[in-house]
């Protein structure tokens, strides 16, 4: 049994043995919801602090180096200032909504994180609709970005947040017919049984050979666009809207958006791993044997690999104008991917897969 | 794309202002957009942001403050525009100033224009949404900088020229630098091509866009890059020439599209005309003197005097009229970003916010120039 398992069962029994059951479950949820928030809050911030060091590396520059060794501490140091500074708001706002808008994307991008099997034990709850659950909130992230457009009272956050709402909608579909192909190959919805069967089976992106290799490319140009990330970032076109949706937002409000945006990316990335690289399974299982090894390492290398995937993307491509989007979507991807379903299918019934 | 969707549904146009704080307008320049969803309907740019009455400041200066006060036009072209007062002086005096002038001149001129169409390219890519242009045209026009200063102290707004030559001499490093800086610009054009030219995405999003006919372009009086993007045939060095550009060989970049795309290589083209013009003058820039002496107070002859240069945005024109004093009593610099911003409305009509930053990049406007 690995040590941070252990240390978990101590406090499980602990809590359990000094509280009534139902007051002891409460507690323990608070205290994993507390320690999940900090962990991706933190995580969060070093992916900006990633995101600059690998924007730097491109562009022939050195990137943060003054704030802590290598400027480690520089995203920590934005956040504090963010914190501390004064809300803002522009007149005659929506006041609810406006103030709402941060909470919906936060939280729906942190709830998604939950049901993610970032090692055999490192999973905070695993339900058998995992896939679905993880669309299902995902999509919620995009009314706190129409809310934030919409009731910024600004016509730049308005064009922003309208072109996020079509974007999203649109790009849902790309996401959720290329995880359903994938889903027809494992046949199961829970995230920890999709890795079940990759142990024996090798990676799905094999086991599905060509269907499932045109599913991950599907699922990558989707899922960045789903993340509003450059090549697709016309939500945030700063240099045709300023900063779009969240234009009128300052402090610790815009650092939700901002936060929102890199956690967002770590769930494509973290979806991307657990459907087509194995999840915390080892390459070849070069680790199977070793039980002090922290499988979750494997998880986070293969994320982390997909996420320099996505920055690539983003210092690489000009951005596509929003007909241009719409078009990709409308006309290729999706019959690409319905086709593509059908395709998977037959594989399967033929028993084609490896 | 077009769009074939006819549908009833009720929209409504709205307004929306462009600047004059807005990252795409580069410069204080403020557009009102008429806008129906993300479709443009009407550009209306609306100047005098950063107008600084030039002109009228002229009146006031003496000849060679003027050349001063041409460096805050268009910055980017500094030196081309202090050489265009400069000629009109000379033109007026009859100066007759040394080989050695004219081909330093040509020189500094191209690598001015280079460095234009560097930071032009650098944006462009930002504008379009892929920033890592802007650092890669930084690097390159570093090399460029570094020559002016070493050669006259100033980076951007040089004031090198003087009516009757040039302030001092060349660096003893400058032939040195100019080569290899030659050298390394032309392993880093094809980079240039690599990153952006060739992406799939920048072509769609600059083919077909932002159409300018021939017809519109001579009418509208666009000049330069836009004009010879239309296939208009009006490259000032080619057509009245003046320094050395009668001694080198080059060709006119043209292109006949007319759309972003077309401007864009067109300028693209230029950079390597550039190259070649600065490679054929480098190695011999014939002795002689620097400076031709003129007057303390330079008085022109009472009259009428005109001179055209070709800066890297198009025809600058300087009109001079003398009345025999210390001063002029009337100047009017006819300025290439005027004119082509003049028919940024007829290119944007119809096409989306996203086109038009791709075809105000594309017309390359410096907002300096045209406020004046």
């Amino acid at each position: 049994m690995s040590i941070p398992l252990s240390i978990t069962k101590t406090i499980h029994d602990w809590l359990f043995s000094i509280m009534p059951e139902s007051a002891a479950s409460i507690t323990e949820m608070v205290l994993i919801a507390t320690a999940y928030l900090i962990l991706f809050a933190v995580a969060g911030l070093y992916l900006v602090y990633l995101e600059r060091k690998v924007a730097a590396w491109f562009q022939l520059r050195l990137g943060p180096n003054r704030v802590g060794p290598l400027g480690l501490f520089q995203t920590m140091a934005d956040a504090l200032k963010l914190v501390s500074k004064e809300l803002t708001s522009t007149d005659r706002i929506d006041k609810l909504l406006y103030n709402l808008a941060p909470y919906f994307v936060i939280i729906t991008s942190l709830t998604a994180l939950a049901v993610f099997p970032f090692s055999k034990q490192f999973q905070a709850f695993d339900i058998n609709i995992g896939m679905f659950f993880l669309i299902a909130v995902s999509s919620i992230g995009v009314i706190g970005i129409l809310l934030g457009g919409w009731s910024s009272n600004n016509k730049y956050a308005l064009i922003g947040a309208m072109r996020s709402g079509v974007q999203t909608i649109s790009y849902e579909l790309s996401v959720g017919l290329s995880i359903l192909t994938m889903v027809l190959l494992t046949g199961s919805l829970q995230l920890s049984e999709i890795i079940e069967i990759q142990r024996t089976g090798g990676w799905l992106i094999l086991q599905g050979h060509v269907p499932a290799i045109i599913a991950f490319m599907i699922f990558m140009i989707a899922g960045t666009a789903e993340t509003n990330r450059a090549p697709f970032d016309l939500v945030e076109a700063e240099s045709e809207l300023g900063a779009g949706f969240h234009t009128e937002y300052s402090g610790m409000k815009f650092a939700y958006f901002f936060l929102a945006e890199f956690i967002n990316m770590l769930i494509i990335a973290s979806i991307a791993v657990v459907l087509f690289f194995g999840g915390w399974l080892s390459p070849f299982g070069i680790t199977e044997g070793i039980t002090w090894f922290p499988e979750v390492l494997w998880f986070f290398i293969k994320v982390l690999i997909i996420i320099l995937l996505m920055m690539w993307f983003r210092w690489t491509f000009p951005r596509l104008r929003v007909d241009q989007l719409l078009t990709l979507e409308w006309k290729y991807l999706l019959p690409i991917n319905l086709v593509n379903i059908v395709f998977m299918a037959i594989i399967i019934w033929l028993n084609w897969t490896i | 794309m077009e769009s074939t969707v006819k549908s009833n549904l009720k929209t409504e146009e709205y307004f929306i202002n462009m600047g004059p704080q807005h990252p795409a307008t580069h410069g204080v320049l403020r557009l009102i957009l008429t806008i129906d969803g993300e479709i443009i309907k009407n550009v209306e740019p609306d100047l005098g942001y950063i107008h600084r009455s030039i002109e009228k400041m002229c009146e006031r200066d003496s000849y060679q403050q003027i050349v001063h006060l041409t460096d805050r036009m268009d910055y980017l072209s500094s030196h081309i525009n202090n050489e265009a007062v400069c000629l009109v002086v000379e033109k007026a005096l009859e100066i007759e100033v040394s080989d050695r002038v004219k081909v330093i001149r040509t020189i500094i001129a191209e690598l001015t224009r280079l460095a234009s169409h560097q930071l032009w390219w650098g944006v462009l890519g930002m504008d379009i949404g892929a920033l890592t242009t802007y650092f890669y045209a930084f690097r390159d026009r570093e090399m460029i900088n570094d020559i002016f200063e070493e050669t006259c102290g100033a980076r951007l707004t040089m004031n090198y020229n003087l009516p009757g030559g040039l302030m001092f001499d060349i660096h003893p490093n400058f032939v040195k630098r100019t080569k290899e800086f030659i050298a390394h610009f032309k392993t880093k054009i094809p980079e240039y091509d690599k990153l952006l030219s060739g992406n799939v995405i920048f072509q769609k999003r600059t083919k077909g866009i932002g159409i300018l006919s021939q017809e519109d372009a001579i009418s509208f009086g666009a000049t330069g890059p836009v004009a010879r993007g239309s296939g208009v045939s009006s490259d000032i060095r080619k057509i009245h020439t003046y320094s050395a550009y009668d001694k080198v060989n080059f060709n006119e970049a043209l292109s006949t599209e007319g759309d972003c795309f077309a401007r864009y290589s067109v300028r693209i083209q230029e950079m390597w005309e550039s190259l070649s013009i600065i490679e054929q003058l480098i190695d011999n820039i014939p002795e002689g003197d620097i400076q031709t002496p003129t007057k303390a107070v330079i008085k022109l002859p009472k009259g009428e005097y005109y001179q055209r240069v070709e800066t890297a945005r198009g025809e600058l024109g300087v009109y001079v009229n003398s009345t025999g004093t210390k001063n002029p009593y009337r100047v009017k610099f006819r300025s290439p970003g005027l004119s082509n911003l003049s028919v940024i409305n007829s290119l944007a009509k119809g096409s989306k916010i996203g086109d038009l930053v791709a075809i105000m990049s594309t017309i390359d406007i410096v907002v300096p120039d045209i406020d004046r």
